[in-house]
């Protein structure tokens, strides 16, 4: 008995370059049409941003890995679109962003009404790799856009009776469904001392990841203050104001003896319900079971404005 | 070939009953399961939000509190209602109630504190919310150890005594959560809990001082 060699010609025969990746071949035709189906939709707040021209300070830049563009988005707090850390990005897409206005105003020689274009262009941007600590106990790791808020204070002259400055974020009901809840005092307020306000890591930021903000990050200009709890950057602002007075801030108002007006990142200083000693690092290197890192003074950014508190007992000026 | 099927002797009519005293059971433990599947479920399909380990403590807090005004439901449910069938699947309820307080603790003492003695112990004495809740998984401990018909025999008239133990801990478990979101000044579903709770409990204590009222005179 003789076997016949069926007839293969060499065209039929998968490359085994393409066989040994066959399953990512199904995946990615899988997701290709999925992909194809959903893109409308995965675009309706990308197409929103726009590209910013704005090269990496390296002064500013940490060697951490950081958090994706996808998680900074989806977990955030914002509570003007409620209370749950996936709403901002669930509710966010109501927001009007443009036109926008940003008055200046309070204790200054030039008060001023910027429009967010004039933003734009007042300082050359910049992209700032900040770490982010969430009073909660998380932190992420954040490429941001904009530039020292010095550049605008500049602008409008501060009085010698300016002692702090006051940032006032947008409460309008029929863009924010969260404003209905009674947590915190609308609008969201919150301050910095005028030094504080006029450190360089003071940031007016105006774009994440190389791109205007998403409108769930606090579009289309917010502040980030680096070496403070989350909290004390304010988000979608609409007002900034110098006063002679400590401001009172939303959540000092609402809880003052957890949340104070400093709120400097300290591990030495707990929260009354948990501990400040350590932090979750969420970024998507981490499996479930990585341990949390050691909370850093001052966020770690303590060479650069631990001299702002000199004398201050920290514990007291929580 | 014909495949012989054995039929048993006796069939009972198909009615919504009967099902439900034959499959009741497996039916509410399916469902009990559930919340516990659908977490395996997101675990493998990126559903644990950024933040998966704070997911997965509210998730299971969540449930633990839902199970238990489930099964403390059961009794006023049943009296109110006559339906006594009810009272088969308070056990099993119950257990479950045990079943997610175990995967909350779990899941902060493991994989939240990685089993840092210190921290826990510095919590537990600290932070009143983690002293309520802790004591209150304790206290549930004995509970599900003595679930079984054999204990239930064996404690006799005690065995309702212990198991009163789920009232305070009702309690405690409430104010675990109160003071949780205290710390948000968010208190929207604590209210809901403490709604049905409170109902739950005030029942209970009416028919008791009823009664105690009752004998007295």
């Amino acid at each position: 008995m003789k076997f016949k060699l069926p007839l293969i010609s060499s065209s039929e025969i998968t490359p085994q370059r393409v066989f040994e990746k066959r399953r990512e071949l199904i995946k990615l035709a899988a997701g290709g049409a999925l992909g194809l189906e959903m893109s409308s939709w995965f675009s309706r707040d990308a197409l929103a941003q726009t590209k910013l021209n704005a090269p990496l300070n390296p002064a500013y830049n940490l060697m951490e890995r950081k958090t994706s563009f996808n998680d900074v988005t989806s977990y955030n707090n914002f509570y003007e679109f409620g209370t749950d850390k996936s709403d901002p990005a669930a509710y966010a897409s109501n927001l009007i962003t443009s036109p926008w206005k940003v008055s200046v105003e309070g204790l200054v020689g030039k008060p001023r009404v910027f429009d967010i274009d004039d933003l734009m262009k007042l300082a050359p941007l910049e992209e700032r790799v900040y770490r982010m600590r969430c009073v909660e106990g998380w932190s992420m790791v954040i490429p941001w856009v904009g530039y020292s808020l010095s550049h605008l204070l500049k602008l409008v002259n501060p009085l010698g009776s300016a002692k702090f400055v006051e940032f006032v974020s947008l409460a309008d009901k029929k863009q924010m469904r969260g404003l209905g809840s009674d947590i915190i005092q609308w609008p969201y307020v919150e301050g910095l001392r005028l030094d504080e306000a006029n450190h360089p890591l003071t940031l007016l930021t105006l774009g994440l990841y190389g791109q205007t903000l998403p409108k769930q990050s606090g579009a289309p200009v917010r502040m980030v203050i680096p070496w403070k709890y989350g909290f004390k950057s304010g988000k979608s602002i609409v007002k900034i104001k110098l006063v002679e007075k400590q401001p009172a801030t939303s959540w000092n108002i609402a809880i003052p003896d957890e949340y104070g007006f400093y709120s400097n990142v300290n591990p030495e200083v707990d929260h009354p319900r948990w501990s400040q000693a350590s932090e979750r690092r969420l970024s998507d290197d981490k499996s479930i079971f990585s341990p949390k890192i050691k909370t850093l003074k001052f966020n770690g950014y303590g060479d650069q404005v631990a001299s702002l508190y000199a004398g201050m007992d920290l514990k007291k000026f929580y | 070939m014909v495949t012989a099927i054995k039929l048993p002797l006796y069939m009972p009519a198909w009615t919504l009953k009967n099902s439900i005293n034959n499959f009741g059971k497996p039916i509410v433990f399916f469902l009990a399961l559930t919340p516990f599947l659908r977490l395996i479920w997101f675990g493998f399909h990126d559903g644990l939000t950024v933040n998966p380990i704070e997911f997965i403590t509210r998730f299971t807090g969540t449930w633990a509190i839902v199970m238990l005004c489930i099964t403390l439901a059961i009794t006023p449910v049943r009296m109110t209602f006559g339906w006594n069938q009810l009272l088969k699947y308070r056990r099993m309820l119950g257990l479950f109630c045990f079943f997610y307080t175990l995967l909350h603790f779990l899941t902060w003492s493991i994989i939240d504190q990685q089993l840092d003695l210190q921290a826990i112990y510095q919590d537990f004495f600290k932070r009143t919310f983690i002293t309520l809740g802790l004591v209150a998984f304790i206290g549930l401990i004995p509970l599900a150890i003595t679930s079984t018909k054999g204990m239930q025999k064996r404690l006799g008239r005690n065995w309702s005594k212990l198991h009163e133990l789920i009232y305070p801990i009702a309690i405690f478990v409430v104010l675990h959560y109160y003071l949780h979101k205290a710390g948000k000044n968010n208190f929207g579903e604590v209210r809901i809990y403490i709604a049905i709770l409170g109902a739950l409990l005030t029942w209970r204590l009416t028919r008791w001082l009823l009664k105690k009222y009752k004998l007295q005179t």
